[in-house]
């Protein structure tokens, strides 16, 4: 890449960045509540509930703008690659890492692809439900936070939990209701010496469940 | 109309002035750390400075300014009203004409001094045409709980707020084009109201008003603060086209809704298990925290106007 369409391609993502938090902060009134953990610029996974395409871009605008440079939403390339404009968007405007769920080639291993990233030192937002979940409950986790863990073991899991998403922008639906939504961040949580990969991912859903600042309401 | 607006705003800086003063001082006599009320007290005073300037510069563009400020307000307080209440993925068009076709529509509404619309517009055509969508979706999962909350967050964010900048579309005769002082005496009045009721509650609070409802609401706060606002009014009756005595007692009525609207909002947030509305504004929490007193003090304020001072 040249070094002009190098310097245009990094004014358009900071450009998207800066205009999504001040959009996400004007309809839904934005908070992070820090809960366990604090705002670093140490490398991180963030896992979150997914409800809403909104999800991403709510907890980005919670990061500090260093932080919100160095960190990428994976997303399903079954989704975001089917156009060219929905790549462009996700990959060039986003910053996203798209990973495939059919994944043929090593090269499209959604963990290496992760990894690859991590190494560069950047930090990652995952949904460990694996799709914008429809339902009242959380959904069983994938496998690939554990396996992402084994591998960084020097890296952050924080859970997040994201609230009010799915009124605002439900799965379906194109125009945001404005209501208050939080970010509520927990402690990191680690693989413990010898901890089984289901017992973990279901201790890091327990985790993210637990922040749910308001578990009695059913919506 | 620019000698009673340089005497309010002047009024209002010494007011504030001489709060900033007393809590610097209180807070430097204070023991450390701070108690929560005294660090509570400063950021309240420190969002009034806010509010009133924001207040002022919104008054300086006159019925653009009071129109667009309100209409923003109703924007915050109907944010965290459905945010609180209970809403289904079925619910979203009419949520989304909530913000996007009632608020815009009532507030011209009010721009163009429609009055015989603008006073059925939400409580005759929204409250029968919302249930009708929401029955037409075929979700009737806590059917009536869905559309009550609907309906009363528009009326309290929307209808009952946008009877501030109508006082604008009052034609009081011999008070010709200073309308906008009307909303000043309103919104200094109700607001010093909830004021005085803090101070006088602070100071000699003994008796709870309603523990179940609001613990810090006293009698002692009440009628401390209920007959320092009538005064307060009487002083201001120059800006009206009030006589003092009537000054005082539309002040008093005004600041007794006041206080049932805190009551009111006091109680749907412990229906709803929360403390404040939001956090929008620092110390003093969200909008409606801000603004309950004012709703229910503007529609009656507006018809006891409209009823006794225009033709």
């Amino acid at each position: 890449m040249s070094k002009l369409a190098l310097r245009t391609f990094t004014l358009l993502q900071t450009v998207t960045s800066v205009g999504l938090s001040a959009m996400a902060w004007a309809v839904t009134g934005v908070r992070p509540i820090w809960s366990g953990s604090q705002p670093s610029d140490r490398q991180r996974i963030y896992f979150a509930n997914h409800t809403s395409h909104g999800d991403f871009i709510l907890l980005s605008a919670c990061l500090s703008e260093k932080e919100r440079a160095i960190t990428h939403a994976v997303a399903a390339a079954e989704y975001w690659g089917k156009s060219r404009l929905r790549r462009f968007i996700a990959e060039d405007m986003l910053s996203s890492v798209l990973i495939s769920r059919q994944w043929t080639s090593e090269a499209e291993n959604p963990i290496s692809v992760m990894l690859s990233v991590l190494s560069q030192g950047h930090s990652l937002i995952i949904f460990p439900e694996g799709t914008r979940n429809m339902s009242d409950e959380l959904l069983p986790f994938r496998s690939g936070l554990y396996n992402l863990s084994m591998a960084r073991p020097d890296v952050e899991l924080i859970p997040c939990w994201i609230e009010n998403m799915s009124r605002v922008l439900p799965k379906g639906q194109f125009l945001p209701v404005p209501l208050l939504c939080r970010v509520v961040f927990g402690a990191p949580v680690a693989v413990a010496p010898g901890e089984e990969r289901r017992a973990f991912l279901a201790r890091a859903r327990e985790a993210l469940l637990a922040l749910n600042p308001r578990p009695d309401r059913d919506d | 109309m620019r000698h009673e607006i340089s005497i309010l705003i002047i009024g209002l800086f010494v007011v504030l002035s001489t709060a900033s003063v007393t809590a610097g001082i209180l807070s430097m006599r204070a023991p450390k750390p701070l108690s929560a009320t005294l660090v509570n007290l400063t950021q309240r005073i420190n969002a009034w400075w806010v509010m009133v300037a924001l207040m002022t510069v919104a008054f300086f563009f006159g019925r653009y300014g009071m129109t667009i400020l309100f209409a923003l307000i109703s924007f915050a307080a109907l944010r965290e009203f459905v945010t609180l209440t209970h809403s289904r993925r079925s619910d979203h068009w009419v949520l989304l004409g909530m913000f996007g076709i009632v608020i815009p529509f009532q507030y011209c509404l009010v721009w163009t001094a429609w009055y015989g619309l603008f006073v059925i517009f939400i409580p005759v055509y929204c409250f029968l045409l919302m249930p009708a969508i929401t029955a037409l979706h075929g979700d009737t999962e806590r059917f009536l709980e869905r559309i009550a909350a609907q309906q009363w967050a528009i009326m309290i964010s929307v209808y009952c707020v946008s009877h501030v900048p109508a006082l604008l579309t009052l034609n009081v005769p011999g008070f010709e084009g200073r309308n906008l002082l009307l909303i000043a005496f309103l919104i200094i009045v109700v607001q010093g109201s909830d004021v005085l009721q803090y101070i006088f509650g602070k100071l000699f609070g003994k008796h709870r008003f309603s523990p179940n409802v609001s613990p810090s609401k006293t009698w002692e706060g009440l009628i401390g603060g209920l007959v320092a606002s009538s005064l307060l009014g009487a002083l201001l009756s120059f800006i009206t086209p009030f006589s003092p005595l009537q000054a005082s007692a539309v002040a008093f009525v005004a600041c007794t809704m006041g206080f049932l609207g805190g009551l009111v909002a006091s109680a749907i947030k412990r229906d709803q298990g929360v403390k404040d509305w939001g956090h929008l504004i620092e110390g003093h929490g969200g909008m409606l925290d801000r603004t309950d007193s004012l709703v229910f003090a503007a529609p009656i304020f507006f018809h006891i106007v409209r009823y006794f001072w225009t033709v």
